[in-house]
């Protein structure tokens, strides 16, 4: 690196984020009714177990080819008067937000990842949470990659979603708790 | 519940303690809804370079259009407040710009009151005002917003807590791994030292990244003061392992 500049320091997202993040569709990473589509769906707790109403998922993954380039189109403007449309149902952008609601559940539907990149990203943020936290969803049938393999298997549980009926899965991501309950969080230096 | 005297003690207690990258600690006990909500656990490290984290989403053109980064003509009227031109640039920790990436910000009105069901402090909505902006950097890695100077706005972490103005920003970067989620503060606020979110880092130096310059080179004749807040990303990328291994 030419220079070693310092980073801007982290904050947190706070609770009102409602009206300045979540745009419409940002949870159909793929088109509804696909017949290839997944949907992940879970709560979001805190170190009581109790589910958390103000937090907010980004998702990015691989293209079902295993592009990484991402595509725009997530959020799509309308120009005659500046609202968001979402995506357009046909370009996949690979990037997807969701809020959790008032009883801290999310839900995503997209398509099951790349096999050479077998889980979709997250980078969690919440009221409470000063700085983000990445961690990763792995579908069932993903091969063992260097992290999983490194991973206790009660730690490695936590990353694996589970399946809870025809294409749809389980992924809760628990924000504190002991070794088998705590997700596992992600350093990338 | 705590005064702010107990606070201010807590917040001692803290002060000066230098963290890589000087950002907060997830726990954070003067911020009481930190506590809940931190990790216990170590992160685990990943160092793979295939990571689909050394990558990032993308936004283009039918994503945000220049208007958006104007969150005074997005009603019928002006808003209420002093006008304000916020202007930076985006880079990684090694000075390269990020390219046509996505800057969204939200903040409080200029009396200190978000556009927010669950905010209901007795302060007035402006009905010229919603708060929300977007912006691509351009080529160099700039961005620049025309808003209002927000208010300062009361809040529930213990008796009489006040956050000084701020506007959230929220940054991609050319990796996943380098986005951010900040809060930009404005120079000389008397709220700083009884704040424990701005008081969660801890040292001083990363303090005054997070407060942006009032640069009177961006101020804009009869109509706004201007303010520089530039923002370096942390975290590996991509490019960045390409260059550093060759
Ligand atoms: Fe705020």
């Amino acid at each position: 690196m030419s220079q070693n500049l310092e980073p801007t320091p982290s904050q947190t997202v706070g609770p009102f984020f409602g009206y300045g993040l979540p745009f419409p569709g940002g949870s159909d990473v793929a088109p509804a009714g696909h017949p290839d589509a997944v949907s992940v769906h879970g709560f979001v707790y805190d170190g009581e177990g109790n589910p958390i109403p103000d937090a907010i998922l980004d998702f990015w993954q691989a293209a079902p080819d295993g592009s990484r380039a991402g595509s725009p189109g997530s959020l799509r403007v309308d120009t005659s008067n500046g609202r968001l449309l979402g995506r357009d149902g046909v370009r996949f952008t690979g990037f997807g937000r969701v809020g959790t609601d008032g009883d801290g559940h999310w839900a995503l539907r997209t398509f099951a990842p790349a096999p050479d990149a077998p889980y979709l990203a997250v980078c969690v943020f919440a009221r409470g949470l000063l700085h983000h936290l990445f961690t990763r969803i792995y579908f069932p049938g993903a091969p063992e990659d260097a992290l999983l393999a490194g991973l206790s298997p009660e730690r490695r549980a936590t990353l694996l979603a589970r399946p809870e009926s025809d294409r749809v899965l389980r992924f809760d991501v628990r924000l504190q708790g002991g070794e088998a309950e705590e997700t596992v969080f992600l350093d990338f230096g | 519940m705590t005064s702010q005297q107990e606070i201010d003690e807590e917040i001692l207690e803290y002060a000066g303690v230098r963290v890589p990258g000087g950002h907060p600690s997830r726990d954070y006990p003067p911020y009481r809804s930190s506590g809940l909500r931190h990790p216990r656990q170590a992160l685990t490290v990943v160092t793979d370079p295939e990571a689909v984290e050394l990558y990032t989403p993308v936004f283009g053109a039918g994503d945000v259009t220049a208007l958006d980064a104007d969150l005074t003509r997005q009603h019928s009227g002006e808003p209420l407040g002093e006008r304000i031109t916020v202007t930076g640039r985006v880079t990684d920790r090694a000075g390269r710009p990020v390219r046509g990436q996505l800057v969204e910000i939200w903040q409080a009105n200029a009396a200190g009151r978000y556009v927010h069901r669950q905010e209901q402090h007795p302060a007035p909505l402006d009905p010229n005002f919603t708060g929300a902006g977007r912006a691509l950097t351009d080529a160099e890695g700039n961005y620049s917003f025309t808003t209002i100077k927000p208010g300062p706005y009361p809040w529930g972490n213990h008796v009489n807590a006040w956050r000084p103005a701020h506007i959230h920003f929220s940054v991609f970067g050319t990796a996943f791994t380098q986005r951010l989620v900040t809060q930009m503060y404005f120079p000389g606020d008397p709220l700083f030292a009884f704040d424990p979110i701005f008081q969660s880092v801890t040292d001083p130096a990363a303090q005054q990244r997070l407060i942006a310059a009032y640069d009177h080179g961006l101020s804009v004749s009869n109509f706004s003061l201007g303010f520089r807040f530039d923002i370096v990303l942390d975290g590996p990328s991509a490019t960045y392992f390409e260059e550093d291994h060759q």
